[in-house]
């Protein structure tokens, strides 16, 4: 294949994980921006999403696009409403301690992952993409819904970006992030804040899973390639930051794309590590982060 | 310290002639009871212990449950037919997490706690690879069901076992003539970087020389791969045929991604069964298939020619016609692979028998009767075929299937024979001391 197209494949690969990953991240960077909680678990919420997409688009028939559109409805709802259980029984009870929750976190991981190997199975299970065309270039052919999986995601992120700067909510979850205790003391019910906040970010990666099964299947284990992608993402954008946020997975999931097609994807993912080491050691705070306070 | 309930008042606990005649007719019930009569002619009915190292989380949980499923179903048929020397066979699971590391502190558990007469199991090659030496060390016999080379290596060791399953060298030259001669000459590879990918890689290309063919570029991907679009550039535009065997979760989405990438307008396609093992081969997005070729170890579809006993199996196992579990035809087996399993089972049935095993002090002549052991012949006990056996590399050899994808449904167009997959051995591990 010559450059030129394959430099395109490439470059098309990379912006699909960056738009997954970006998603996925900004949920990560909302619950250490607001809440300083460090989710380890972050990843089995992406799985349980895609798991849940599997079980709703599976029990609904008809044409495949209803069954997807209904789990890209249902399943973060139903991701968020679990973390918000697990941030009211677990996180609230540590009162947010941060050595605490990577702790507690790590255990919500194993046990959301083990559950849905009882009940759901070692298997990876196919969700029929709401539609499949096969968009034909020249050199290859390319699949039309991994386009506009970059489409979804972009609209996505927007809307985020609109509620945080846009809405009272978002300016809730600002103050709080800013200072918790003066937010407090303004009448902030900071408390409802951090269940909120701890189950849209959950959410986030349930919505970029449901996006992604279509492509690659629901399985178990799916979890922790994005959740490493994601702190590494969220530590070179610096954490609690949107827009570094954003920048970083466009940059990572761009480099991992070319990378990976033109040399070999593990060239990739130590390229992405060496990132991180560079970054915590030169800007600990990040490209996009501010010092902390 | 007083006794105030009289626990140690033995004046209390006298001997009633109701419960002595309950205690004698309970006796009585449970020596006419079926079962015990079978197992009464051995001097010792305690059941013979297999300890099962399964894949039970990991990316290789699709094969355990299968695996499990068979062997359950392999030991409920050895033990309604009288068990193993008159004794009923246990088997103990215990998960490998498909990691090398935990294989082989699964295979410590089992020589030490457990007391298991034998370990039994596992598929992925390098949790072989990585339990080996811990057998050998506890000199307990290791019976796998993997399909890699490294048992007919010999660079493991002497009590390692491959009796059930053809290993990939044996696949690949019994097979060459036939891609060489049907899909094409000018072959890519694509394999999973790791040991069992390697014996793709290493033993492909020598076969195919053989036959006038040639592998035009090999492309490694990782076992825990998730995309694999980027991939596909590096196949040549020449290449006439895409030879690919993947392992893992994953495989569905290779599968997907290849037909994207090509369409209606690609090379031939010759694949390794484990690319789709526990997947429906009627998935969305698989269409491109149909045309293409797939080995076999035992054929997932139920073929008009199938054997009486390996229609008897497929019940026995509890798989449809479509070789999907029966009453859910979403659940998909193993089934080129996991008649390994049952087949294993009696050939450690036959070589207990041989040695007139009697318990773990015996596990050397276990060995030794393994080893002579040099044809398995097709029947009940062996579904998928019959085989040889080489007990100095420990390594069996059968036929393979050579499937075609038809209206959604895998045929069978070509059977290899033993004599194909035959070549010579690279060792002998007899000379190693038990």
């Amino acid at each position: 294949m010559h450059f030129g197209p394959h430099l395109l494949l490439a470059a098309l690969e990379g912006l699909v994980t960056s738009a997954v990953l970006a998603l996925t991240a900004l949920g990560l960077s909302l619950v250490f921006g607001v809440m300083r909680v460090v989710n380890v678990a972050h990843g089995e919420f992406f799985m349980l999403g895609a798991v849940l997409a599997w079980a709703i688009s599976t029990a609904i028939s008809g044409h495949p696009a209803i069954g997807f559109l209904a789990a890209l409805v249902l399943a973060p709802l139903i991701v968020g409403a679990i973390a918000l259980v697990a941030e009211r029984l677990v996180l609230r009870r540590l009162n947010y301690n941060p050595e605490a929750t990577i702790v507690a976190t790590i255990g919500m991981l194993y046990i959301i992952q083990q559950l849905a190997l009882t009940f759901y199975g070692p298997e990876a299970r196919p969700v029929e993409p709401p539609f499949s065309y096969r968009i034909l270039l020249p050199w290859f052919g390319y699949s039309g819904y991994k386009l506009s999986v970059i489409a979804a995601s972009a609209l996505l992120l927007v809307a985020t970006w609109l509620v945080l700067t846009r809405t009272r909510i978002g300016l809730v979850m600002r103050a709080t992030q800013y200072d918790s205790e003066t937010a407090q003391a303004f009448g902030i019910p900071v408390d409802r804040v951090y269940g909120g906040v701890f189950a849209l970010g959950a959410m986030l990666a349930a919505i970029a899973a449901v996006l992604i099964v279509p492509i690659s299947q629901a399985h178990y284990l799916m979890g922790q390639d994005p959740l490493l992608l994601s702190f590494i993402v969220v530590i070179i954008g610096g954490l609690g930051s949107l827009r570094g946020t954003v920048v970083a997975a466009v940059l990572i999931g761009l480099s991992d794309g070319i990378i990976s097609v033109f040399f070999s994807p593990t060239l990739a993912k130590i390229i992405a590590t060496f990132l991180v080491a560079m970054v915590l050691v030169f800007r600990p705070q990040g490209l996009f982060g501010t010092e902390s306070r | 310290m007083t006794d105030k309930n009289g626990f140690f008042d033995l004046s209390k606990s006298t001997l009633s002639r109701r419960t002595a005649l309950k205690g004698l007719a309970a006796g009585a019930g449970l020596a006419v009871a079926p079962g015990f009569i079978r197992y009464s002619q051995a001097q010792s009915s305690a059941p013979v212990k297999i300890g099962f190292q399964s894949h039970r989380t990991g990316i290789g949980a699709a094969y355990g449950r299968w695996y499990e499923k068979t062997t359950a179903a392999a030991v409920k048929a050895i033990n309604d037919a009288g068990g193993i020397n008159g004794r009923p066979v246990e088997v103990v699971i215990e998960d490998d997490g498909t990691d090398p590391a935990r294989g082989a502190e699964v295979v410590g558990k089992f020589a030490t706690q457990h007391k298991t007469d034998i370990v039994f199991g596992t598929l992925f090659s390098h949790v072989v690879i990585g339990s080996a030496p811990a057998a050998g060390e506890a000199k307990i016999p290791y019976f796998v069901v993997s399909e890699g080379h490294h048992v007919a290596s010999t660079k493991l060791n002497r009590y390692v076992f491959q009796p059930g399953i053809t290993d990939v060298k044996s696949q690949i030259q019994s097979m060459a003539p036939w891609i060489a001669a049907n899909a094409g000459k000018k072959v890519t590879q694509i394999f999973p970087d790791f040991a069992f990918g390697y014996d793709h890689r290493d033993y492909l290309p020598p076969a195919l020389k053989a036959q006038g063919a040639d592998v035009i570029a090999q492309i490694a991907i990782p076992p825990t791969e998730s995309s694999f679009t980027k991939y596909f550039p590096q196949i040549p535009a020449e290449t006439e045929v895409i030879y690919h065997v993947m392992v893992g979760p994953a495989v569905l989405t290779f599968v997907k991604e290849l037909g994207e990438f090509y369409g209606s307008n690609r090379p031939q396609l010759f694949g390794f069964m484990d690319s789709l093992e526990a997947t429906d081969i009627n998935s969305p997005g698989l269409e491109f298939l149909d045309g293409s070729h797939f080995w076999e170890g035992s054929p997932r579809y139920a073929q008009p020619d199938d054997s009486a006993a390996q229609k008897a199996y497929r019940a026995a196992v509890g798989i449809d016609d479509n070789g999907a579990a029966v009453g859910d035809p979403k659940d998909v087996s193993t089934a080129s692979h996991m008649f390994g399993c049952w087949e294993t089972l009696y050939v450690v049935k036959k070589a207990m028998e041989d040695a007139g095993y009697k318990g773990p002090e015996d596990r050397a002549k276990l060995v030794e009767a393994t080893e002579a052991l040099t044809e398995f012949a097709e029947g009940p006990e062996h579904p998928q075929g019959p085989k040889t056996f080489n007990g100095k590399i420990h390594q069996c050899f059968g036929i393979q299937n050579i499937s075609k994808v038809e209206g959604g449904k895998l045929k069978v167009v070509h059977k290899t024979k033993i004599e194909d997959g035959l070549y010579e051995p690279e060792g002998d591990y007899t000379t190693q001391a038990l």
